[in-house]
């Protein structure tokens, strides 16, 4: 079982040798989930350096409203032409990058980094399994998402664009914007949701059924609990979107009236359709996905968290059960919690008051895991490395993002705060400085299970700390600038409202709107603060440091207890469990961990 | 190591792989469906009054569609049982039936389609609101067997009235110049025919899907039998829950759709 990494090493390029023609079935084609985990986690930090590029020639619309975009404005004038007109940003192009912006992180980026990318590398290997349940359905799911993905970025290249309705689309707007970039949306967005379903199928199937022997519920590692409920959330709460896509699709294609109402006018004539169809209708299909979705967003990031935080503690994780129990209570309460996002659409006080109820009971599992991993905190003796100085930083800032949620989830200030720059920070401060600081940790706490070598500390430490500075300059000023009523989605950054332009009262002051180029400075910054990280991440491929042993940050979960890399079926032998998790410090025993397969 | 359970059952959860599998994916199909039929309720409470059409559909041809699937999962049922005693003639003859019933269901299905396809409804420009199925239709006028319809408590209302006291209609002349709109009852024609294109079409897609499925493990696919016996009839279950799920689902769209 403990081969010496420089021994699989050469075997594993032994191998490559001789495979001829292999390279596709093992690379492109591979039904293993390590690989297929990794191409996951590749294709999605490309989306999210692309992501994050939309919003950055955004940020400049919004801080200098109708100016040349430095650098890059050429470059947009050639490829959208009357949209970039001397490379200033139309209002239609800032639509078009707002809303694939939007789509990018959350479908084909976080959840894909989150779930596709750590759940594929880890979860089997968590569990002692030789591979996922469905190793071919396994290789589809990626093929679907990349295919989605595709899709996705065709649509910017076509006559007309993108689609403009923002992430969530909402119809009427969504329908009746011209061009085809909405379907492709939805095309995308079908092929993105049959992805999910077939991997949240594949990581249910194999966390009941592929546990290895004494692997019982409850000696499973937090972060496998967090992929399980993130799995139950993706299964169950994306049918009702994919309903909700195809009858937006056939009210683009089929010109049916789903979602568009008896007597809607398009550009001031009467559109020509049958009408009857409700509006708020799309709403409630879309957030019955968008809420369990932001759980999707956060769970697997506090499980990466707990799993860091236990190891670098030095401790078992003060509260287990709670988290576990927390964990399922957030999945079933999701799904009853949507209609928080629609306070303002007059569904009615009862109904608002039914899903501000469950909002702030929904709260209550969210403080129980951030309270236990503080708690864990306590009394240990922390190593700071990289991994955990991401991890660490994911508390507080994942904490602000969920504090000011709650304003949101009562109705009665959510009507000042809703669509304004507030929702931005919150779910901003969720899941920036959250879950993707926890996805960062995770890249640096497994990347040497991997490779085989360890990511620069020192390039980590330079990452980390500019990345925080950076996202909090970022998304602090938006509180202020949302609560001094700055609405969202505005191309001109605000400026229309200006106190300039319509007086003193309900004006925005020329200091808030200022913040915008502030702020806009900042995210370049964080750009620029992300240059350590890929550096560090290609050169340590190489040059990083080299393991000594199979567990080098001495873990206590099964993952570690392989050869490194895992060879194809990942164990040498079925791995026999006979303790929980986290038994770090046990007294007693000869080291300060004792790995889940061994007795002491 | 290999992949365990993927064929016999695991002791403490007494399921294979397969298995699992399957009703996890069905519980997504439940949400799927789910939300076309709460979308359907949304709808149709939401419908102006006299505005939602009922007993459009014809319900003979739907009585006997119905009796076409329950049938065939009596069969997917037998055949099963049949595999798992050995008797692989008895197994191919009921599974044949029910890819048969299948196809038997797409074509009544096609048939009720393109029927709704031939049904117009013209409104011309005084007013007046004709419906019936389309005779001929050229440049100067359009023909049609049907009804003129009392639109004044809604369309939809009139259409049950004109034809509710087994009157067939006669053959109406309508002049093209005459004519402000006309349409016939495809997804566009009002949110019930969206709703029940949409609804049938995808459980079409279903039944679709599911009878190549069966026909797959029954005729190319049953060289496993000889190779692999177990795991084949673990196969013929799995395809089994799926078309019971495919059955159970027409049994809601019947009522909903045609009866209500
Ligand atoms: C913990 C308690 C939380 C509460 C009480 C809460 C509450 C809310 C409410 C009421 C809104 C709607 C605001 C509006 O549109 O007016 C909202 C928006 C949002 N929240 Fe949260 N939230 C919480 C946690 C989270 C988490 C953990 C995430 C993601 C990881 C998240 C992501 C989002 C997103 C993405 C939106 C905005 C969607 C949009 O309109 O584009 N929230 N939140
Ligand atoms: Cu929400």
């Amino acid at each position: 079982m403990h081969t010496t990494t420089a021994d699989t090493h050469h075997a594993g390029a032994h191998e490559a040798h001789h495979d001829e023609g292999g390279f596709l079935k093992k690379y492109v084609f591979s039904s293993d989930h390590k690989v297929i985990g990794i191409q996951y986690g590749l294709t999605a930090l490309v989306f999210l350096f692309f992501g994050f590029c939309l919003i950055m020639a955004m940020r400049w619309q919004i801080a200098y409203p109708n100016t040349p975009i430095p650098l890059v404005g050429g470059l947009l004038n050639g490829l959208f032409g009357d949209l970039a007109t001397k490379g200033i940003m139309s209002p239609d192009l800032y639509n078009m990058f707002g809303a694939m912006h939007g789509t990018i992180m959350v479908f084909l980026a976080i959840v894909p980094l989150a779930f596709g990318a750590f759940g594929n590398l880890i979860v089997p290997l968590q569990i002692g399994a030789p591979d996922m349940a469905f190793p071919r359905i396994n290789m589809v799911s990626y093929q679907c998402y990349a295919a989605g993905g595709v899709v996705m970025l065709v649509s910017f290249l076509i006559p007309g664009g993108a689609a403009q309705a923002g992430w969530t689309s909402y119809s009427p707007l969504a329908s009746t914007i011209p061009g085809d970039g909405q379907t492709f949306w939805l095309v995308g967005m079908v092929l993105l949701i049959t992805s999910s379903l077939l991997g949240a199928v594949n990581f249910i199937a194999t966390i009941i059924q592929l546990r290895a022997p004494g692997m019982t519920w409850m000696r499973m590692p937090f972060f496998v609990w967090a992929q399980f409920v993130t799995g139950f959330l993706l299964l169950l709460a994306f049918p009702p979107l994919e309903a909700a896509g195809l009858m937006q699709l056939a009210d683009k294609v089929l010109h049916t009236s789903f979602f568009l109402p008896t007597g809607l006018a398009v550009g001031g004539n009467l559109a020509n359709i049958s009408g009857g169809g409700s509006p708020l209708l799309w709403q409630h299909l879309f957030w019955f996905l968008g809420h369990p979705e932001v759980y999707v967003l956060i769970l697997p990031a506090m499980g990466i968290v707990s799993e860091i935080v236990a190891n670098n503690t030095r401790k078992p994780l003060w509260g287990y059960k709670s988290l576990v129990y927390s964990s399922l209570g957030i999945g079933f309460i999701s799904f009853i919690v949507w209609a928080h996002h629609m306070y303002l659409t007059g569904m009615g006080t009862k109904i608002s008051t039914f899903f501000q109820t469950t909002t702030m009971i929904i709260s209550i599992p969210s403080v129980i895991i951030l309270t236990c991993l503080f708690i864990s905190l306590w009394g240990g003796s922390i190593r700071f490395n990289t991994p955990m100085l991401f991890a660490l930083a994911f508390l507080p800032m994942f904490g602000i993002g969920g504090l000011t949620g709650l304003p949101l989830g009562f109705n009665y200030s959510d009507i000042h705060l809703h669509d304004t720059y507030y929702v931005i920070a919150h779910f901003h401060y969720v899941v920036a400085p959250g879950t993707i600081f926890g996805l960062l940790a995770g890249v640096y706490y497994w990347y040497p299970k991997v490779t085989g070598r360890f990511m620069s500390e020192t390039l980590g430490k330079i990452h980390f700390w500019l990345s925080l500075i950076c996202m909090n300059l970022i998304f602090m000023p938006m509180f202020l600038q949302g609560m001094a009523g700055m609405l969202r989605r505005m191309s001109d950054g605000g400026a229309m409202y200006s106190v300039a332009k319509v007086g003193a009262i309900g004006g925005l002051s020329a200091a808030i709107i200022k913040l915008n180029e502030f702020v806009s400075h900042a995210a370049w910054m964080l750009a620029l603060a992300q240059l350590p990280f890929i550096i560090n991440f290609f050169w340590s491929i190489s040059n990083g440091r080299k393991v000594t042993s199979d567990n080098p940050w001495d873990a206590t979960t099964l993952e570690w207890q392989t050869p490194t890399p895992p060879p194809h079926g990942n164990f040498t032998k079925t791995p026999e469990v006979v303790r929980g998790p986290y038994d770090y410090s046990l007294p007693g025993a000869p080291k300060d961990f004792v790995p889940q397969n061994q007795t002491t | 190591m290999e992949i365990p359970y993927v064929v016999h059952p695991r002791r403490d959860t007494g399921l294979y792989n397969a298995k699992v599998g399957i009703w996890l994916f069905l519980a997504s199909e439940v949400m799927l469906f789910g939300a076309l039929f709460s979308s359907y309720i949304l709808l149709r409470v939401g419908a102006e009054a006299g505005e939602w059409p009922t007993h459009l559909l014809n319900v003979p041809i739907g009585t006997v569609n119905t009796l076409v699937l329950i049938s065939s999962s009596v069969t997917v049922v037998l055949g099963w049982a049949a595999l798992k005693v050995g008797n692989f003639a008895k197994y191919r003859a009921c599974q044949t039936i029910t890819v048969l019933c299948a196809c038997a269901f797409v074509g009544i299905k096609s048939y009720e389609y393109n029927d709704k396809f031939h049904h117009y409804q013209v409104i011309t420009k005084d007013g007046k609101v004709f419906d019936g199925h389309l005779v001929s239709r050229d440049k100067e006028a359009v023909v049609l067997h049907g009804h003129q319809i009392d639109a004044s408590k809604g369309k939809a209302l009139g259409v049950r009235e004109a034809s509710r006291h087994g009157d067939h209609g006669k053959e109406i002349e309508i002049k093209a110049d005459d004519i402000k709109k006309i349409d016939n009852y495809g997804p566009a024609h009002n949110t019930y025919m969206s709703i029940y294109f949409t609804l049938t079409g995808l459980h079409g897609l279903h039944v679709v899907a599911g009878a190549l499925v069966i026909a797959y493990i029954l005729w190319p696919g049953a060289g496993m039998y000889k190779t692999d016996p177990e795991r084949y009839i673990n196969r013929v279950e799995v395809s089994g829950l799926f078309w019971h799920f495919v059955d159970l689902v027409w049994i809601f769209l019947f009522p909903v759709l045609y009866l209500l």
